[in-house]
Parts: structure tokens; C-alpha cells; sequence
């Protein structure tokens, strides 16, 4: 058996490979210009953000340094030759690492209480009012864009120092955050039952409770969940402007030198937020199968 | 017209006994859960010290803090605070693209389907978790501590916290790509590399260029923040308006974030839609 390859005609086979070229050119001009436009924004943010190589280099050597000093204890000796030593502290520390996890706890509780309230309002297909609807989006819009140290750093001045200003701001960044994605799921919801429900005379809170919520109530707890390893992050530096929580134990060590306490209070916030990780990964999968991991 | 079938409630009940009768420990563990749920929310509530006098004066003052926001106003410093915004912005866009050049060769490293043996694939992994359990404002801390106070500081930051969350995402995606074009570069004689050029990249960079846009986008945020502890940008602003209490200038700061990540939010929205295409931004 030969194998045929049929040749095109010269002519009809110049203005396709005309074309060809015509495509791939433009496409490689689109490319080339866009990766111009990018490299001109990435110097322009480099001269605003005084970027200075030569300090980086110069002080490179302190970035590698720096690691090696937390390691080491005031003796001279490594860290893991004295554990008693490194962390003599870990009475303390844990107290308030324990302080940290239920500030965030608390935080997401509070804003996934909210956020509930809410979302009904804020999602297209249940909102009982295109105008409502829009007050409560930007209300939320606020609420997720202003970061919560923000929050933190004012509520400290209205509340006064302390655990409370972590947890308030913490509770409203989860507000505004689970709020969106709670409206989200509310909208992907099957609309179905809810006609069901009004067609026996319901209100809409009945329609809500007993068409919407058997839908969603296994999504909003693997969000909330989701937001609790998010928060515990956040309340781990909530410490630093005064919130409470092991932050300031911590910005205290890095500021004031205490090298191998910087290291052992990092290493123990790595720990826990591993282990909430782990812990809320493992009670998402069994609370509600396979789909509801991701 | 059917006839329904007549079926006694009797037999019903005693055919399906799950759905009537319950056993006693699933119909209480809805209960129990909320309960205990609860109990660590009023636990937490003793234990950081709330208390409603405090939550009502604090609201009072949250009220006449909110009373002098208004209208925000920032006075003769307006050049100031654009120059701190321009800052900002250029932090989040050079921090992450600094971690994404860096993440992408070793996001390859912690991949499934580059690195099959999990003896060099869990070191990687772990180092990046490691990374990432760290907020990027406590690597703002450790930077300063090596360049200096300052923008730059900030940039770092940034870069070193998100490189942690890239590798993982950027090793999730290569993960997520099809194996069969890999083979087909292999059957025809390709090396390891050519295989990771021209058989992984074409299917992940396009999910790549979005991530690094969505992170732009959301380190905007981080970057407006870094700043409180000193690592430049407009937060440094910020802390320092809060601190001497001029409401009317901390709220026009805020105004100037919420108009400044609406932008970017726009903008990215926009690249992303033309880098991807409509399927995968919804």
C-alpha cells in the first residue's frame, strides 16, 4: 500500500501559507505588545516603589543571617540543643495562642451569624427588593474591602486595647466576605422548591427556611469553616496594632531582638495553623462528602 | 383513572424505620453540635473580657468617631497621600510578580505529575505550607529587619508570602493538566523539558495568568496594610491619621482604597476575561 499525501496546487497553497503567517504574526505583535506595556508598568512600580537592588544585594546576606540568628539561642548554641530554653515561655504563649484561636473562632462565628442575615437580602433570585438588594451588596462590598486590621486599628481607639477590637473586626471582614459567598450559593440554588413553598400561601422568610436553606446549609458551613483557617491567620497579627492575641507577644520578639523567641513564637503560629488546616479540611470532608471539599 | 395504591402509614413506617424513627444519636447530633458551638461562643465571650457596657460605650464611640469621618476631607496633604497610593499599587504588582517568576519553576517541583516520587515532592510541599503559614505582614517585620523601613520592604514581603501561595496553586493547576499531550511530546521523542514546554505550559499558563491577576487584585488589599507596621505604601499614611485621630483624613484614605481596588478589581476583571476567555471567569 502507498501512502498518498496530496500536494496542493503552488498557488493555493502560497495565500494559505499567506494567511498562516498573517494569523501567527498578529498574534506575536498582540504578545509582544502586551508584554511591552507590562515591563513599562513593572519599571514605573519599580522606581515608585524605590526598589534598589544594590540594598538588596548589600543586605541579602541579613535575609540568610537573620534566620540563622532566631536560631540561635543567647548561649551561642542552636535552638533544638535546649528545648526548656527556647521555649521558656510556652505557659504564656500558649495562653495566648489559645486567646488567638478563639478570637477568630468567636470573629467568624459572629460574622457568619451576619453574613446569614443578610444574604437573603443580597442574593438576585431571593431579594425581596432590587433596592435593598443593592444597599446590602455595597454594605457588604465595605465590609470585605476595608482590611481587617483597618477595623482593628479604629476599634481599638473606640473600644480601647484588647481582644475585643480583634474579635469586632474579625467579625465584620467575615461578614462582608461569607456574606458575598453565602448570596453566591443562594443563586446557584434551585429556585423549584421555592415556587413550591409559595404556592401554598408561604411568606417569604417560610420560603426561605423551607425551600433555600435545606439547599445551602451544608455550603455555608464549609465556607464558615473555610473562613476560620482564614481568620486564624488574621488574628495571629491582630496583636500587632493592640487586638489581642499572640501578634503583639510577636511584634514585641521581632521588634526588640528577642532572636529566639521570634523563632519559637513562628514556629508555634506555623504548627497551629497547620493543624487547624488539616483538622478543618478533615471535618469539611466528613461533614459533607466529597463535593463540598473544594 | 389509576387507582392510588393503598398503602397502611403502619407498613410504611415499618418499611422505611430510617426515615421515621431515626436512632436517637443522629437525630441529636444537629443539637449537640449547635450546643457546643454555643458554649465555646459564651466561653469566648468570658474569656476576652466582653462585656455590654463596654460593647455599648465602645458604639458610642464608634458613633462619634463615624460623626467625624464626615465629610472626608484630606486637607493640604492630598499630594501626599496620591504619591502613598501609586506606592501601594506598585508594591502588589512588583511583589507578585516577583513570586511568580520564582513560584512557577518550583510550583514544577511539587507536582504530581513532573516529580512522581513523594520523597522529593514533600519536602517542597511542606516548605511552601510553612511559608504560607506565615501572614505577610510578619514577613513586612522580618524584611525590615533587612533592608530597612520603607516601600521596598514591603515589596519583599509580599513577594516571599505569595510565592508560598503560588507554589501551591501553580502545582495544583499543572496537576489539574491533561496528561495526554505530555505522551503525545514524549512518543515523538522529546525530552523531559520539551515535555514541561510544549505539553504542560500551553495548558497552564493561561490558568496561571489569571491566579497572578486575582492576586494583584487581592494584594492591593495586603499592600494598603503592610504599611501600618512601616513597609511603605499607604497604610504608613493611614496608621499615622488613626493615631492622631484626624477622622475626617482617615476616612478620605479609606475612600481613596475602596476607589483604588475597585479599579484594579475592573481592570483585572477586563485581562482576565480577554487571557481566558468567558468559561473560565465564570
Amino acid at each position: 500500500m502507498t501512502i498518498a499525501v496530496s500536494i496542493l496546487p503552488e498557488q493555493q497553497l502560497a495565500t494559505l501559507n499567506a494567511a498562516y503567517r498573517k494569523a501567527v504574526a498578529r498574534k506575536r505583535l498582540r504578545l509582544s505588545v502586551g508584554a511591552l506595556l507590562f515591563v513599562a508598568a513593572l519599571l514605573v512600580a519599580a522606581i515608585g516603589a524605590e526598589v534598589n537592588l544594590r540594598t538588596l544585594f548589600t543586605y541579602f546576606g541579613n535575609f540568610i543571617s537573620y534566620f540563622d540568628r532566631i536560631l540561635t539561642l543567647d548561649s551561642g548554641q542552636r535552638v533544638w540543643t535546649d528545648f526548656g530554653e527556647w521555649f521558656w515561655g510556652w505557659r504564656k504563649w500558649l495562653h495566648l495562642l489559645g486567646e488567638t484561636l478563639l478570637i477568630s473562632y468567636v470573629g467568624t462565628l459572629i460574622g457568619a451569624v451576619f453574613a446569614f442575615a443578610l444574604n437573603f437580602l443580597a442574593a438576585e433570585n431571593t431579594s425581596p427588593g432590587p433596592w435593598l438588594r443593592f444597599a446590602v451588596q455595597r454594605l457588604l462590598e465595605f465590609a470585605r474591602t476595608v482590611p481587617g486590621i483597618v477595623f482593628a486599628l479604629i476599634f481599638v481607639i473606640a473600644f480601647g486595647l484588647g481582644p475585643m477590637a480583634g474579635v469586632l473586626a474579625i467579625a465584620i471582614h467575615s461578614t462582608g466576605a461569607l456574606g458575598k459567598q453565602f448570596a453566591e450559593f443562594v443563586e446557584n440554588a434551585d429556585m423549584k422548591p421555592v415556587e413550591g413553598v409559595r404556592s401554598t400561601g408561604a411568606s417569604w422568610l417560610s420560603c426561605m427556611r423551607f425551600a433555600v436553606l435545606p439547599q445551602v446549609s451544608a455550603g455555608y458551613a464549609s465556607y464558615a469553616l473555610l473562613r476560620f483557617e482564614i481568620n486564624v491567620r488574621e488574628a495571629s497579627v491582630m496583636g500587632f496594632v493592640g487586638a489581642g492575641g499572640i501578634g503583639m507577644e510577636l511584634i514585641v520578639a521581632i521588634r526588640k531582638f528577642y532572636y529566639s523567641d521570634v523563632s519559637a513564637i513562628l514556629l508555634t503560629i506555623i504548627a497551629t495553623v497547620f493543624v487547624i488546616d488539616i483538622a478543618t479540611g478533615w471535618v469539611r470532608g466528613h461533614l459533607f462528602g466529597k463535593e463540598a471539599r473544594t | 383513572m389509576s387507582r392510588r395504591p393503598h398503602i397502611e402509614p403502619e407498613e410504611l413506617r415499618k418499611r422505611y424505620p430510617q426515615v421515621f424513627d431515626p436512632p436517637i444519636t443522629s437525630r441529636l447530633a444537629t443539637p449537640a453540635m449547635l450546643a457546643a458551638a454555643l458554649a465555646i461562643l459564651v466561653f469566648g465571650l468570658v474569656d476576652l473580657d466582653f462585656s455590654v457596657s463596654r460593647l455599648i460605650n465602645g458604639v458610642g464611640q464608634l458613633g462619634w468617631i463615624s460623626l467625624m469621618m464626615l465629610p472626608p476631607d484630606p486637607g493640604s496633604s492630598l499630594p501626599i497621600y496620591l504619591k502613598a497610593l501609586g506606592e501601594t499599587l506598585s508594591i502588589a504588582l512588583l511583589g507578585t510578580t516577583l513570586a511568580a517568576v520564582f513560584a512557577l519553576p518550583v510550583s514544577l517541583l511539587a507536582a504530581r505529575n513532573v516529580i512522581p516520587s513523594a520523597i522529593f515532592r514533600f519536602p517542597v510541599r511542606r516548605f511552601l505550607d510553612s511559608i504560607r503559614g506565615v501572614d505577610t505582614l510578619i514577613w513586612a517585620l522580618v524584611w525590615i529587619n533587612v533592608v530597612g523601613l520603607g516601600p521596598f520592604a514591603g515589596v519583599l514581603a509580599i513577594a516571599v508570602a505569595d510565592f508560598g501561595a503560588f507554589g501551591k496553586l501553580f502545582s495544583e493547576a499543572i496537576e489539574g493538566a491533561d496528561q495526554k499531550q505530555v505522551e503525545g511530546i514524549r512518543a515523538s521523542g522529546g525530552s523531559a523539558l520539551h515535555e514541561i514546554r510544549f505539553g504542560l505550559m500551553p495548558q497552564v499558563l493561561p490558568v496561571i495568568a489569571g491566579q497572578v491577576l486575582y492576586f494583584i487584585e487581592s494584594n492591593t488589599r495586603s499592600a494598603t496594610i503592610i504599611g501600618i507596621v512601616g513597609a511603605g505604601g499607604i497604610g504608613l499614611q493611614l496608621a499615622e491619621q488613626i493615631r492622631v485621630l484626624e477622622w475626617q483624613k482617615v476616612s478620605f484614605l479609606i475612600l481613596m482604597i475602596l476607589v483604588a481596588v475597585a479599579a484594579i478589581d475592573w481592570i483585572s476583571g477586563k485581562l482576565r476575561f480577554a487571557i481566558i476567555g468567558q468559561r473560565a471567569v465564570a
